[in-house]
């Protein structure tokens, strides 16, 4: 009988394939994700939306990272590679390598102070790499998440020189051993993209899920959500505000 | 003056096939390089996640932006009735539309996934740039021949005004989204600013003119077709005011940055301690490139027509360097995450970035050059775009 209804939830979202393709791979990707393994974890379960429905802009996703808190950032940047198979190549030089999260280190001439933060995609309001890509493969999803779409993207590479976070990387070789939530190709332009895949599941992005409380995830559309909360009690910044791109991403401490 | 005969470039010669054969042997091996790049990936070139448009694009971008400044001097015959350039005009549209294949070879080849092709053709994001440029680049190619049609075809003369009219706005307003390419990338101090896409019209003005020139005179050397002073002479002058327009857009350009404190620091970069952005940007864009074609085609030299050649070689090399130092040493330059603080990272925040050019993107970029030279030799021996004489009894509209 599950089976069956597995079976009826696939079928509903192949329904769905010229409407939205990738609901459909993430969607029968989720479901399989779902027969093979009950008992993964859910999180929010009240905001994870039903794999048939779409995407919706009541909920805006973002993060706050508490960059005040003593943590080792590296430990994020490992559970991202991992989690998206990254830090793979065999010909790459470390400059062509893909990078979705990194630790910068940041210093203050004047007086001395230093912290350091992860840096991913920003995850904006208005994204520059959405506005400048020519088929429309570089997308905002409505509940604010911006990826690439890896059946459109042509490898122009607009996108990287419009964001002002170098937040994406192109794959310069043939990869092998991809992990199943990440179809990543040669030729096409990935970055962040706030672990889609877990998210659409009810769990938490792979960074969040080791920061050791360090980076909060939720809803900022949403008041009660922990993020918001904290947002209102803490304030928070985004990097570059200047630019007024409203990045979904906010830190504390910076 | 003469009456002016149009002529077919003889196809049968040696001369000919010479020619032929070394444009097409230079875009072959553009089209082998470009198949290493995508059969292996663009690991095997110098572009990373740092400098992300490389060599092929210096190319690409000069090529397109010549194109459209290679249809100048049909533009001066139709758009502005000066007679004199009439018997240019049909080389001068030819050429435009050959250099622009030529740039957009070299654009689609370097794309991570040319087998999309297709996807860039179908599905379109009206917001991005990139997109108006597709429509403004085929948009020119059927405009282009539509024009050249009328000034070929007796029956439809009456409408080579026109089509010469539209041309030259559409022109004008393709060079301007390709400066915007660049002119509207926020992120990027060294692309920031509105003042690129005019700039681009007149470096559009100078390199295409340059072109032009050589073409011209190469092809009237080696079909010894006769091509008197009076045209290369108002040729070259008008060659030495672009130059010193695009010297002028230059100077505010870099002085506009200096005096802005966002962008003082990518401007000092480039114009002292840049390494090879700065050698390239003082020795062989302004000195070779600028300068000294100016003293060539105005100081005593300025009627030799093999110092005429030395100028417009010059002004191409120095339009390269000057696209080189723009594009590459734009992208080399680190991006302010947090503006006034000492980055680093494992992703090269806060460092200038090394980029070298590899052989494969350098021969993919000189690939272009090479389909846009062949082109222009199949359509002049097929069809009849070159005047079989330009001597002064035929060109200068005062002569007996």
């Amino acid at each position: 009988m599950t089976i069956n209804i597995e079976n009826e939830k696939l079928q509903e979202d192949t329904q769905q394939v010229e409407s939205s393709r990738r609901n459909f791979i993430f969607g029968s990707v989720a479901a399989a994700g779902l027969t093979v393994a009950p008992g993964v974890m859910l999180y929010q379960t009240a905001n994870a939306r039903s794999l048939s429905e779409k995407a919706t802009s009541k909920v805006r996703w973002g993060m706050l990272v508490d960059t005040t808190k003593k943590v080792d950032w590296n430990k994020c940047v490992d559970a991202c590679n991992k989690e998206h198979g990254l830090d793979n190549e065999q010909h790459s030089r470390d400059d062509q390598k893909t990078q979705y999260i990194r630790v910068v280190d940041v210093k203050n001439k004047g007086t001395g102070y230093s912290m350091s933060l992860p840096v991913m995609c920003q995850h904006c309001e208005h994204p520059p790499c959405v506005d400048v890509c020519p088929t429309g493969a570089s997308m905002k999803r409505p509940d604010g998440i911006v990826l690439v779409d890896r059946h459109t993207c042509i490898g122009c590479r607009y996108c990287m020189m419009a964001c002002p976070y170098k937040a994406r990387s192109f794959v310069h070789e043939t990869l092998t051993d991809q992990t199943e939530n990440t179809p990543r190709g040669k030729g096409c332009v990935e970055s962040c993209n706030m672990c889609v895949n877990r998210v659409d599941n009810g769990q938490l992005p792979a960074c969040v899920e080791v920061s050791d409380g360090a980076i909060v995830f939720g809803d900022l559309n949403d008041p009660q959500s922990d993020v918001s909360k904290l947002l209102a009690k803490h304030g928070g910044k985004q990097i570059r505000a200047d630019l007024k791109l409203n990045p979904g991403v906010h830190y504390q401490g910076i | 003056m003469k009456k002016l005969h149009f002529l077919e470039v003889e196809g049968n010669t040696k001369g000919f096939y010479t020619f032929l054969g070394l444009f097409g042997l230079i875009s072959l091996i553009g089209v082998l390089a470009a198949y290493y790049m995508e059969h292996n990936g663009h690991w095997v070139t110098g572009m990373s996640n740092q400098v992300i448009w490389g060599t092929p694009h210096v190319f690409a971008i000069f090529l397109i932006v010549a194109a459209s400044g290679a249809l100048n001097v049909a533009s001066i015959s139709s758009v502005f009735a000066k007679t004199t350039y009439k018997p240019l005009a049909r080389l001068s549209g030819i050429l435009a539309m050959a250099l622009l294949a030529g740039g957009l070879v070299v654009l689609l080849l370097d794309l991570g996934r040319p087998d999309r092709l297709i996807v860039a053709m179908t599905k379109f994001n009206f917001v991005s740039i990139f997109t108006w440029n597709i429509f403004l680049y085929t948009g020119f190619m059927g405009i282009v021949g539509i024009y050249l049609w009328t000034m070929m075809d007796r029956p439809y003369n009456n409408f080579t005004k026109k089509a010469g009219m539209l041309a030259f706005i559409w022109r004008l307003i393709l060079t301007t989204g390709t400066g915007s390419i660049f002119g509207f990338l926020i992120a990027r101090e060294a692309y920031d600013a509105a003042l690129l896409a005019p700039m681009f019209v007149i470096m559009s003005f100078s390199y295409g003119l340059a072109v032009f020139m050589l073409v011209l005179m190469a092809s009237y050397k080696y079909t010894q077709r006769n091509l008197g002073d009076f045209l290369v002479n108002r040729l070259k002058n008008l060659l030495g005011v672009f130059v010193a327009a695009v010297f002028y857009f230059v100077v505010v350009y870099h002085l506009t940055n200096l005096y802005s404190t966002d962008h003082r620091e990518i401007t000092v970069f480039i114009l002292t301690n840049g390494g090879i952005y700065t050698f390239l940007f003082w020795v062989v864009q302004i000195i070779l490139g600028t300068l000294l074609p100016l003293i060539l085609l105005y100081g005593p030299t300025g009627k030799n027509r093999t110092m005429i050649g030395l100028a417009s070689v010059l002004i191409i090399l120095g339009g390269l360097a000057q696209l080189y130092v723009i594009i590459i040493g734009g992208q080399v330059y680190p991006m302010h995450l947090f503006p006034g603080m000492e980055v680093s990272s494992s992703f090269y925040d806060g460092v200038v970035a090394s980029y070298a050019p590899s052989l494969p993107e350098f021969l993919l970029g000189l690939g272009g050059v090479g389909v846009a030279l062949l082109l222009v030799t199949v359509a002049v021996a097929a069809l009849k775009f070159l005047p079989a004489s330009l001597s002064d009894e035929v060109a200068n509209p005062h002569s007996k």
